[in-house]
């Protein structure tokens, strides 16, 4: 046989087969799908409808997860991920991925085709202005609708995936994790905060992943709410220099990737169904570290260039000119790169795109780790089988085996510490730890020769 | 000139013997396999077929890593060896020379002369092609039939149950797998093995296999002249080193290549590692043929320093060992008999769910730890290599066991339960 042939068959329809649950699931998932297709297009407006759609996208989805795991034991569930056309880049996984991407696009630039207008909103945005109005206050904007959305996908997923993942405690109260930050520190209270007039702000969002965070308007907002604003002021700058490198020094960056953060929390619930699509080759490797610490290069110059200008009222730097570069920033960056293609993608290049290779806090928070943290992938002995489980499912696209195989702890800048190598490892290798350091192998391969543990190289 | 090294198979044995003589010295290496032009990891086919991973993800090494470190990869099918003349001859008719030869052939699967055994869909599972031909007979089918209680027995079990098949499982013991693990950790997995609605047969042995007029396996007969329907048959009774190739070329063999502590065959430059070597002389407490991961390993690093001169005998320290029975992980280290015998004593502790499990085992006398078995529970390597070094006595082992607790983070700790209970039936040991 051909090495390079792919064993792998299209489908199987035994791995592939839906239960009664599963298929009512969808369809009344589809039927929420329906109702928002019918709201875009303007053909229905109406509160009930707009119950519906949260009764049957909650109880669709509940339907599905328990016909999917209810009949199965406690354990690891890949059976199937490389057949399925969603997970494998078929052509279920292109048409979701085209459907994401034109989503951010509209969101993004084209607002008004969703509905959003000045007098009042229509279609899509339109649907949903009941309960904006009852969280707020006010009429829906693109970017409620979109946290509505945004906030189901990660409680409806997460609830998926504790259920996948019932046996194994850390991956379940990480999830509780995310989800509670999503809904209440992301979601809720922003809009509550917007309904009492206050200054909008999630405070887990930090700078330079919340990159407006000094933009004048912000910072003039603010300073303009009183002890209020002060307080989100002083909070966004303590999370910066201190709480987030004193976090990373005991639990790595995990405590924020894979627990807190928000784009960390969709990637680890909405896109654990991709997390294998992401490349292990060492090209990818050295792509991520160029386009990685660019971004974080370029947002620490937008931002200074921002201050300077809030301080002097000069936003003409050399050639630089502030207000262009923020502009940049938003359009490149904030908007093509962490929306249009870190989700957008996702049933292409995995769910992790934007945390890799484009996060400037992931970057901060990835020097840290590598350098001074606790946290670190420990391997065990010599137990491990070259099996490939582990870099398999890592969605950072770290080769986790690379280490594994020889010993070796793994510290990499990258690694969000969402523990699936640990829990998909069939022989009870990999073990994330934050203990003290003495223990830490990162001199060279450890051999388990002559019955001892040694360095070599 | 640098030396030649050919290297036959491309095992996790031939290839850790390759990358260490590469980094060891600047000798010519040359890997040949038949099986795949690149490394995989053997282990790992299971996953393949029941689509966790595709073969790519199974190769530990990129493609290019080969040239970069200057191994030549060869897929072709050795006919003979020569070892007076120093040359090898593949199947295509080419001749290829060498200074230092490393036979890492590793294994086939076992067939013991059963009718019906050479039928299509009948087969063991041991390489890609096994793979390719169990895809192809296992395709839509409803029953199938595992003949042979190991761990590729029950890996080939899970790998149908992925695909819906129902599955009968014969297994020649009363137990499955207690020639190797105590009846406590056997009846774990038996329950498992029922659990998951296999239809288990234990103390029964295949008699027979029936075919349709195309040659397609239909039934099999069992020694409790029961016939079962099933359109697969997987003979997974153990492996045999697959030496076919060398026995008349003047290398000594058994049912292995026999070979020194050096991993030397009676030739000086000819040299077996792996499932395919045999000890002359095995080491105490362990097997003259090694079928495992990490011993193939150690025996491609070991050769390796000996054909480079840096003379070093193989010594692969204390045993362990891993597998993982559906969902439940199991590990070992030391010796665990699988019957208690005079001189020492263990004891078994289990959780009120019957999920997790953990015996150690001591020497009666003098209260030497000799070692354990984990379920369910994942411990740390180097900890109870350290216990079994120091010779420690059990009481301390016991009161140490969380240093070796390696369950991820916020898993229910067992320990002070399992002290409790231990202390209850030792308290002569512990105080």
């Amino acid at each position: 046989m051909h090495p390079d042939i792919n064993l792998s068959i299209a489908s199987h329809s035994a791995t592939s087969s839906l239960n009664i649950k599963m298929k009512t699931g969808l369809a009344l998932v589809s039927l929420s799908l329906i109702l928002l297709f019918l709201a875009l297009f303007n053909q229905i407006q109406h509160p009930f409808l707009l119950i519906i759609f949260f009764i049957s996208t909650v109880a669709g989805s509940l339907l599905y997860t328990n016909g999917l795991y209810a009949n199965t034991t406690a354990g690891i569930k890949n059976n199937g991920v490389m057949f399925k056309s969603i997970s494998s880049r078929g052509a279920i996984a292109w048409v979701l991925g085209v459907a994401l991407t034109a989503l951010y696009i509209l969101l993004y630039w084209y607002p008004q085709l969703l509905g959003l207008h000045d007098k009042a909103n229509t279609g899509l945005i339109g649907f949903f202005d009941p309960v904006s109005k009852l969280l707020n206050g006010h009429a829906a904007s693109q970017w409620f609708v979109y946290g509505v959305l945004y906030t189901l996908a990660i409680i409806l997923l997460g609830i998926k995936f504790i259920y996948k993942y019932r046996h194994n405690a850390y991956q379940v109260k990480r999830t509780i994790s995310v989800m509670f930050f999503q809904l209440v520190i992301a979601f809720l209270i922003p809009e509550i905060l917007g309904g009492l007039n206050m200054p909008y702000n999630d405070f887990k969002n930090m700078w330079p992943l919340n990159y407006y965070f000094f933009y004048d308007w912000h910072i003039d907002q603010l300073l303009g709410s009183g002890s209020f604003g002060m307080f989100v002021l002083v909070w966004g700058i303590l999370s910066v220099v201190l709480i987030s490198p004193v976090l990373t020094y005991f639990y790595g960056k995990r405590w924020y990737c894979s627990w807190v953060c928000g784009c960390g929390g969709l990637a680890e619930t909405a896109g654990d169904s991709f997390r294998h699509l992401s490349s292990k080759k060492v090209s990818a490797w050295r792509i991520e570290r160029v386009l990685i610490y660019s971004v974080l290069f370029f947002a620490v110059l937008m931002t200074a260039l921002v201050i300077y200008q809030y301080f002097t009222k000069q936003s003409q730097v050399l050639f630089l000119d502030s207000f262009k570069v923020r502009e940049w920033y938003g359009f490149y960056i904030g908007a093509a790169f962490s929306g249009v293609i870190g989700v957008g993608f996702y049933p292409i290049l995995g769910s992790r795109v934007w945390c890799r290779f484009g996060c400037p806090m992931a970057a901060i928070l990835g020097i840290q780790q590598r350098f001074f943290s606790r946290f670190r992938i420990t391997t065990n002995g010599s137990q491990c089988i070259s099996c490939g489980n582990c870099s398999t499912y890592c969605e950072m696209g770290i080769d986790v085996r690379w280490y594994a195989q020889r010993g070796q702890d793994i510290v990499r800048s990258s690694c969000v510490g969402c523990g699936v190598c640990s829990a998909v490892c069939p022989r009870g290798v990999l073990k994330l730890e934050n203990g003290p350091i003495k223990t830490k192998k990162l001199e060279g391969p450890i051999l388990y020769q002559d019955g001892e543990f040694k360095i070599v190289e | 000139m640098a030396p030649k090294v050919v290297i036959i198979g491309n095992g996790i044995s031939g290839i850790t013997c390759a990358r260490h003589l590469r980094k060891l010295s600047n000798y010519d290496i040359t890997v040949i396999s038949a099986e795949s032009k690149y490394f995989f990891s053997r282990t790992a086919l299971m996953y393949i077929y029941m689509g966790h991973m595709k073969e790519e993800h199974t190769r530990p090494y990129e493609n290019h890593f080969w040239e970069q470190n200057r191994i030549g990869l060869l897929q072709k099918k050795v006919a003979t060896v020569h070892p007076h003349e120093n040359y090898i001859l593949l199947e295509s008719g080419e001749q290829i020379r060498y200074d230092y030869l490393v036979l890492a052939t590793g294994s086939r699967s076992n067939k013991f002369g059963w009718p019906g055994q050479d039928l299509k869909g009948v087969q063991g599972l041991y390489n890609l092609q096994d793979l390719e031909t169990m895809e192809q007979y296992t395709s839509g089918i409803k029953h199938a039939a595992v003949v042979g209680g190991g761990l590729i027995g029950i890996e080939t079990v899970e790998m149908l149950l992925s695909r819906n098949i129902h599955v009968h499982f014969l297994v020649r013991e009363n137990s499955f797998w207690n020639l190797v693990m105590p009846p406590d950790e056997s009846e774990m997995i038996n329950k498992l093995i029922y659990h998951h609605q296999v239809d288990l047969r234990l103390g029964t042995e295949l008699k027979e296999i029936k075919s349709d007029k195309e040659g397609r396996a239909t039934a099999i007969l069992t020694s409790k002249g029961d016939t079962i329907d099933c359109s697969f048959v997987a003979l997974t009774v153990g492996v045999s080193p697959n030496i076919d190739f060398v026995k008349n070329s003047g290398i000594h063999t058994d049912r292995g290549i026999i070979v020194d502590d050096y991993l030397q065959t009676n030739f000086k430059n000819i040299f077996a590692i792996g499932d395919c070597a045999q000890f002359k002389t095995p080491l105490p407490g362990r097997k003259p043929i090694e079928q495992v991961w990490y011993t193939g390993k150690i025996q491609g690093e070991t050769a390796a320093r000996n054909i480079v001169g840096l003379e070093k005998k193989y010594n692969p320290g204390h045993w362990f060992n891993s597998a993982k029975f559906f969902d439940l992980e199991y590990q070992t280290y030391g010796l665990v008999p699988a019957q208690k015998d005079e001189s020492t004593d263990w004891f078994w502790w289990q959780d009120k769910k019957g999920e997790k499990g953990l015996r150690l085992v001591w020497e009666k006398n003098t209260k030497i730890f000799k070692g354990l078995n984990a379920m369910g529970i994942r411990l740390r390597h180097e900890v109870c290599n350290q216990w079994l070094n120091n010779n420690t006595t059990i009481d301390i082992v016991v009161k140490e066991l969380s240093k070796a607790n390696f369950d991820p983070e916020f898993f229910k700790g067992y320990e002070k339960e399992f002290q409790r209970s231990f202390e209850v039936k030792y308290q002569y040991i512990t105080v």
